[in-house]
């Protein structure tokens, strides 16, 4: 697929395989909801017809969840000399580049299913709302040495907003 | 009235009326606010409170104190007490609770006290609740003096530090009209890192405070004797009003009119005018209004100190924007306003007031109206470091197409998703800036300082995939404008990427802004 976006010479590193489970959880939570959601018409009309709207709803939620270790794999990130490099999503792919010195903060936060696998996620905050850093799925021990890694690039290079 | 007296500031008292070093309030150490500051912030609605009662008990007044013998108990507390003779106490408990307020409002203003040093603002205030603000003088946005009518009355001014992120603004109100300039002025200046500090000194003025009123009430809103009229870009009140009327708004004012009508004489019923057209041109007619009042005697001018930004009629706003306080531009035509050839300049910045209303616009509007011309000059105030010679780019990206000026455009395949603006889209560079150029019909030209980009993305949809295409953007603090560009070839933008993120970490490194009169440094 030559129309992918693609940096060439980037070695990326990966999140861990086992985020594909916090992520299939938490999808599948959502999944569940929209699933029975779609089959109140229904059951409040009575019409056999309405069922084809939950039977679409499954097939679709079904393909998202097969492709979540693709997506999974997908995110990637990568420190360079002078900014960190990010990267995720398959369908809709996005690219982001910081340097360090535009970090405001960093934030690890672990959710339920999270701390169950032993992963936390990582967030580079900077100064615009639209940057959004976040690498899920580091172990923590990753996690908490790749925080303190960034947090010493980011006071080599310090600069305003 | 005018001259605020601090104690134990024996120096101050010595000084005649006025003529009071403008760095006397920076110096470090505490300082009280305008004497009339209670009064305005809360108390001429007691006062109107307090006038509309002795207005309203005139009639019982005159009973009291000439013996009146026709006291009628209808049902009103002030006959009711008058006849049972306890009028005298319940005046005292009136006069007790007035004594109390006083005091209170007296005391909530002692405590009500400000410094600067040489690092940071600071105000602390509150009687019970003790409240302590700081902001760092070298993350300081803009400084914003307005001037409310009444305040003016009183010759004071509100004086507003807009230090980065939400709502983190610090407020020094009231204070002396005359010194709010002053102050600002020590405060940029210590914030910009000058190393000797050039003491401004306000000439004495000696005239009486009825006459410094009226003086200080028709002076121009901004001095003459400030800035080089050069350097100062102004909005003409004919110009605005036109611009208003060929505002996108208007025109949708004017089509829903119409449609309201055709609906209302077709079904013959008033309906559609009473619940969709009445509230609808309240609510849009309202933001033209306003629109209107805050960009009356605009003026954006340069200064040693950054950009003034000035305007109003009655109630007075001017704010100075340092050097490099400015995240992202964008230069844009709405439909209508093609055929006078008028532009219109918001900016992004990091600091958000939470004033009310169209307060949000003056913050990020930054010229309501100008032609090519006046667009250029405040081009060049805004971003200085784009060099005179960068000016055909700038023209080229305002109103140009094609590759002249440098511009790497989109591909003519993507005419798909971008019909009339493909050859429009694109990007350019000039040193220090990144220009975005996109729309055909609904012209805009975002410039983006790269010492100011927080991050570069890079994005691709399944369509864009589909047409080999990319989208780029360029991450800046929140605000109206939104940097990015679609459409764009996806080796083009990945080359836009990777050169982009090179120069953005080179000008973060290189920036000096936020100590814009350092030595070394001319911004």
């Amino acid at each position: 697929m030559t129309n992918r976006l693609n940096l060439p010479g980037i070695e990326w590193r990966r999140v861990s395989p086992k985020y594909v489970w916090v992520d299939l959880s938490s999808s599948a939570v959502g999944a569940l909801i929209l699933l029975a959601a779609s089959c109140l018409p229904a059951v409040i009309s009575g019409f056999a017809a309405w069922w084809s709207l939950p039977i679409a709803v499954f097939v679709i939620v079904v393909l998202v969840l097969a492709f979540i270790p693709r997506r999974v794999r997908a995110i990637g990130f990568q420190l360079r000399d002078d900014d960190l490099l990010f990267r995720r999503g398959l369908l809709f792919q996005r690219f982001v580049s910081v340097p360090y010195g535009r970090m405001q903060l960093i934030d690890i936060t672990r959710g339920p299913v999270s701390r169950i696998v032993g992963l936390s996620d990582l967030h580079f905050v900077t100064a615009a709302a639209s940057s959004s850093v976040a690498i899920p799925g580091l172990p923590v021990a990753i996690a908490e040495e790749l925080r303190d890694q960034l947090v010493a690039l980011a006071e080599t290079r310090r600069a305003g907003l | 009235m005018t001259d605020q007296q601090f104690e134990g500031d024996p120096i101050q008292d010595l000084l005649p009326s006025g003529a009071v070093l403008s760095t006397r309030l920076a110096d470090g150490e505490w300082h009280r606010l305008h004497p009339a500051t209670p009064l305005l912030k809360g108390g001429i609605v007691f006062i109107a409170l307090a006038g509309y009662f002795i207005s309203q008990a005139r009639q019982q007044l005159i009973d009291l104190f000439f013996g009146a013998p026709h006291a009628h108990d209808d049902g009103d507390p002030l006959i009711f007490l008058t006849a049972h003779g306890r009028l005298p106490i319940a005046l005292l408990i009136i006069a007790g609770v007035l004594v109390l307020i006083v005091v209170m409002f007296y005391l909530s203003w002692r405590v009500h006290t400000f410094r600067i040093t040489d690092e940071v603002v600071e105000v602390r205030s509150g009687l019970l609740r003790r409240s302590l603000r700081k902001g760092r003088l070298d993350r300081i946005q803009g400084i914003n003096i307005v001037r409310p009518f009444f305040a003016r009355l009183f010759g004071a001014a509100r004086l507003e530090i807009d230090v980065a992120g939400h709502d983190a603004n610090v407020r020094l109100d009231y204070l002396s009209s005359a010194k709010a300039d002053g102050l600002r002025l020590d405060i940029l200046r210590l914030a910009s890192g000058t190393r000797q500090r050039e003491a401004a000194q306000a000439a004495p003025d000696q005239r009486g405070f009825v006459e410094q009123r009226v003086a200080e009430f028709i002076a121009p809103e901004l001095d003459p004797n400030l800035v080089p009229p050069e350097s100062v870009v102004k909005v003409h009140v004919g110009r605005l009003i036109g611009s208003i009327f060929l505002h996108d708004t208007t025109f949708t004012l004017l089509v829903l009119i119409a449609l309201a009508a055709v609906a209302s004489t077709l079904t013959g019923t008033l309906v559609f005018v009473i619940y969709f057209l009445v509230p609808l041109v309240l609510g849009l007619g309202g933001f033209l209004f306003r629109r209107f009042t805050k960009s009356l005697r605009y003026s954006i001018a340069s200064t040693p100190d950054g950009v003034r930004v000035g305007f109003g009629l009655l109630t007075l706003s001017n704010e100075t924007l340092p050097p490099g306080r400015i995240h992202s531009v964008q230069v844009r035509q709405p439909i209508l306003w093609r055929l006078p050839g008028w532009w219109e300049i918001r900016i992004n910045r990091a600091s958000k007031s939470n004033a009310k209303g169209a307060d949000a616009q003056r913050n990020t509007t930054i010229l309501p109206v100008g032609n090519l011309d006046d667009v250029l000059r405040v081009l060049g105030l805004l971003l200085p470091a784009v060099s005179p010679g960068s000016v055909e780019v700038l023209r080229n990206g305002i109103v140009g197409s094609g590759a002249d000026g440098g511009f790497t455009n989109s591909p003519r395949r993507a005419a798909v998703i971008r019909w009339f603006s493909f050859r429009r889209n694109g990007f350019a560079e000039v040193p220090g800036v990144v220009l975005l150029r996109k729309g055909a019909v609904w012209r805009e030209l975002t410039l983006i300082p790269e010492a100011r980009a927080q991050s570069i993305g890079i994005t691709q949809g399944p369509l864009y995939r589909a047409l080999r295409l990319a989208r780029i953007h360029v991450h800046t603090v929140n605000g109206p404008v939104r940097a990015e560009l679609g459409a764009l070839d996806k080796d083009v933008a990945l080359g836009f990427f990777e050169t982009a993120s090179l120069q953005v970490v080179s000008a973060v490194g290189t920036d000096a802004t936020h100590r814009w009169g350092a030595e070394g440094l001319t911004a």
